[in-house]
């Protein structure tokens, strides 16, 4: 027999407001449809009726965690558009700061993702580490999140020469710290064998759905927009791009976690290498005409298009986040796995998951299963798990 | 490094299509301009034969008629191929590709409720973003849309879809 | 027995957090006041999964059409006496999405608030701040 189980909208842990309806036979995920527009803002009509300076603060406020992508994607679609390129010095700190937010948005992940197979130990610790990072944005640009680093035609603020050891000092310590929760999370027995080998996304299906960043390199499909699109300064530092073709959670979560050191590398050769000079090249005027900017967020690509008419406001902003392309491959990942893995496989797309009591009573002939509970059997079966291991 | 773009798969669309216009912007950003109905093979054509990935579609409602662009991405050559085509406004139509392509699922139903513009064959054309209040002969993405949520009342109770 | 609710409320709060339609940044920093730098559990600060044992409804994000009804529900299922406490600028006001079709403005037209705390996003600091300063309203 058939039965539904809804997640969301609200829920205490994770960010966005979303609906799931898991479809299910016995324990057995059969199906699931999503239902999203509890966080529609209007940013794209919204964008068209603000000068081509303030839609720059407009997107960063699309998302809090990839606050420096959408601006990033953005300035580069109206450089595109206007054929002007950022000094280098500008395309260095913009380097960094986009890597600097992959570590703490990642490292975001790694907690949430502990919290949901009930390692709440997990979510402290690297949620700890984290901390000092948001120092460091608050250092440079005065604020934690929502930095405001990108202008058209280059970065807005500087990096002075006596915040550089600060952020060597906290890349030491993330270096070893990386390399400890990378030892300690892939070499868990529990936490492996409630990641290994669920919610697999196949290689055909990640292309079908057009997944993006680390969700399609888990599943052996190698898109990085920093590797086959160089911008700004990715095509002058030496690093290495994160692939495992296993599919399921656990190569996700190796992925973000291995790309944390690649990042560290990116930051350090590019403190090391920054030249000096301005930070920003002048633009007067958008001429008519087109753009498209990539930047490579830490949930993937983000794309903006742009159209000018010459005027002071963009005609069109298309904005495309990449949670937008990779939750709908939630449908096939969650097939066919138990409910208890659900709240695990959904989270892994790095996606707005949401588990809490609903907000709405079901219908007679439905059982009623919530978020939390959800939440207690992913940590119940933790826990079996757990015992079996210490035997 | 990466090769500029990759010329064979110009030169192939310029046998196979001939009616379409190809612009190149930058390096690695070019514009095919096809009519309408060409649409659908086309970007068959990219998916299918070129494994170029999907990444999103953009409408834009213009003086001539409603244009649709579809972004595809040749991830080897990091090119981004954009297909567009004009809609005109008398018969807002156009053949949906979610039927081989699930990407274009969810970006087709935005498209839908945002600009009004019909796809064709596509399995599901709800509205994906709006609230269910919201009138589906309203598209505020549109030149003529004066902010005419003003005038909407405000919902204050609904059951859950 | 009303003092006796409100005692236990100012003793221990126990927070339900909503997100409308949010960036996450102030949904982030509320998590973030939960973990080792703040831990504002040693206050007895508990952050909740139901509304339903809640005394206080942290709300971060503007309010948009389809979030309005089910903000609105979890007011209604949350036991009063309760505080509501608006994280952010967005609650405050409407930021600036004011113009956007999607958004039917700020908090305070649907619920009664208790405390605003602007900033995007407000510091934890600022966060801890706020919901001290509306128990002392009590």
């Amino acid at each position: 027999m058939k039965r539904i189980v809804p997640i969301g909208p609200y829920h205490p842990l994770q960010e966005e407001p979303e609906f799931f309806k898991l479809i299910v036979e016995g324990e057995k995920v059969v199906d699931l449809e999503i239902n999203i527009g509890y966080n529609h803002r209007g940013h794209e009509f919204v964008a068209q009726k603000m000068t081509w300076d303030q839609v720059t603060f407009l997107v960063e406020r699309i998302c809090g965690i990839c606050s420096d992508s959408h601006p990033y994607a953005y300035v580069l679609a109206v450089e595109d558009a206007a054929h002007v390129t950022a000094p280098p010095r500008a395309q260095y700190i913009r380097t960094i700061i986009g890597e600097l937010e992959r570590i703490h948005s990642h490292y975001l992940w790694v907690g949430l993702a502990g919290h949901f197979i009930g390692y709440n130990t997990v979510w402290m610790w690297v949620w700890r580490y984290r901390e000092p990072l948001l120092d460091i944005f608050e250092l440079i640009m005065g604020n934690r999140n929502h930095y405001a680093i990108n202008k058209v035609g280059g970065a807005r603020r500087d990096i002075l020469p006596e915040h550089y050891s600060k952020i060597e000092k906290y890349l030491d310590l993330l270096e070893e710290k990386n390399t400890m929760f990378t030892k300690a999370v892939l070499d868990d027995p529990v936490i492996r064998a409630r990641l290994e080998g669920v919610g697999i996304l196949s290689k055909e299906d990640a292309v079908a759905y057009g997944v993006l960043g680390p969700t399609a390199r888990g599943s052996g499909y190698a898109t990085d927009v920093r590797k086959d699109d160089p911008y700004d300064a990715y095509d002058k530092v030496d690093w290495n791009e994160i692939v495992f073709d296993e599919g399921d959670v656990l190569a996700k979560a190796k992925v973000r976690l291995l790309e944390c050191s690649e990042s560290i590398k990116i930051v350090r050769q590019c403190l090391r290498n920054m030249p000096d000079g301005p930070i920003e090249t002048r633009v007067d005027e958008i001429p008519p005409g087109e753009g498209i900017g990539r930047h490579e967020a830490p949930r993937g690509e983000v794309f903006h298009y742009v159209r000018s008419d010459g005027s002071n406001m963009p005609v069109r902003h298309k904005i495309r986040a990449p949670s937008f392309m990779n939750i709908p491959s939630n449908v096939v990942a969650v097939r066919g796995y138990s409910i208890a893995d659900a709240a695990l496989v959904l989270a892994a797309v790095d996606p707005c998951y949401c588990c809490t009591e609903r907000t709405v009573v079901l219908r007679n002939g439905k059982r009623e299963l919530t978020g939390k509970d959800m939440l207690r059997l992913s940590w119940r079966k933790t826990e079996r798990l757990r015992r079996r291991y210490r035997r | 490094m990466k090769k500029e773009y990759s010329k064979e798969i110009l030169d192939e669309i310029g046998a196979k299509f001939p009616q379409a216009s190809v612009k190149i912007h930058a390096p690695r950003r070019t514009y095919i301009r096809v009519p309408r109905d060409d649409v659908y093979g086309f970007a068959k054509f990219l998916f299918e034969e070129k494994e170029c990935r999907l990444s999103i579609a953009t409408g834009i409602d213009k003086r001539d008629g409603m244009e649709i662009i579809y972004h595809f991405s040749h991830d080897p050559s990091g090119t981004y191929y954009s297909i567009k085509t004009l809609v005109p406004k008398d018969d807002l139509k156009i053949k949906s590709l979610a039927d081989f392509l699930p990407a274009a699922n969810w970006i087709e139903r935005e498209i839908h409720e945002l600009l009004g513009i019909d796809f064709v064959g596509h399995p599901n054309l709800i509205p994906l973003l709006t609230a269910e209040t919201w009138p589906g002969d309203l598209h505020p993405l549109r030149r003529d849309y004066a902010d005419e949520h003003k005038d909407l009342k405000v919902e204050k109770s609904t059951e859950e879809r | 027995m009303a003092n006796a609710k409100l005692w236990g409320l100012k003793k221990s709060p126990w927070v339900f957090h909503v997100a409308a339609a949010s960036c996450n940044n102030c949904d982030i920093e509320i998590l973030d006041i939960l973990t080792p730098r703040w831990d504002v559990e040693r206050f007895g600060i508990v952050l909740v999964g139901s509304p339903r044992h809640a005394d206080a409804l942290l709300v971060t994000g503007v309010l948009n059409r389809k979030s309005l009804p089910r903000v609105l529900r979890v007011y209604e299922q949350t036991p009063k006496p309760c505080l509501v406490i608006c994280v952010g600028t967005c609650t405050c006001d409407t930021h600036m999405f004011a113009p956007s079709y999607n958004v039917v403005g700020p908090y305070d037209k649907y619920l009664p608030v208790d405390v605003y705390i602007p900033g995007c996003p407000p510091k934890p600091e600022a966060i801890i701040s706020g919901v001290v300063k509306a128990l002392k309203r009590l």
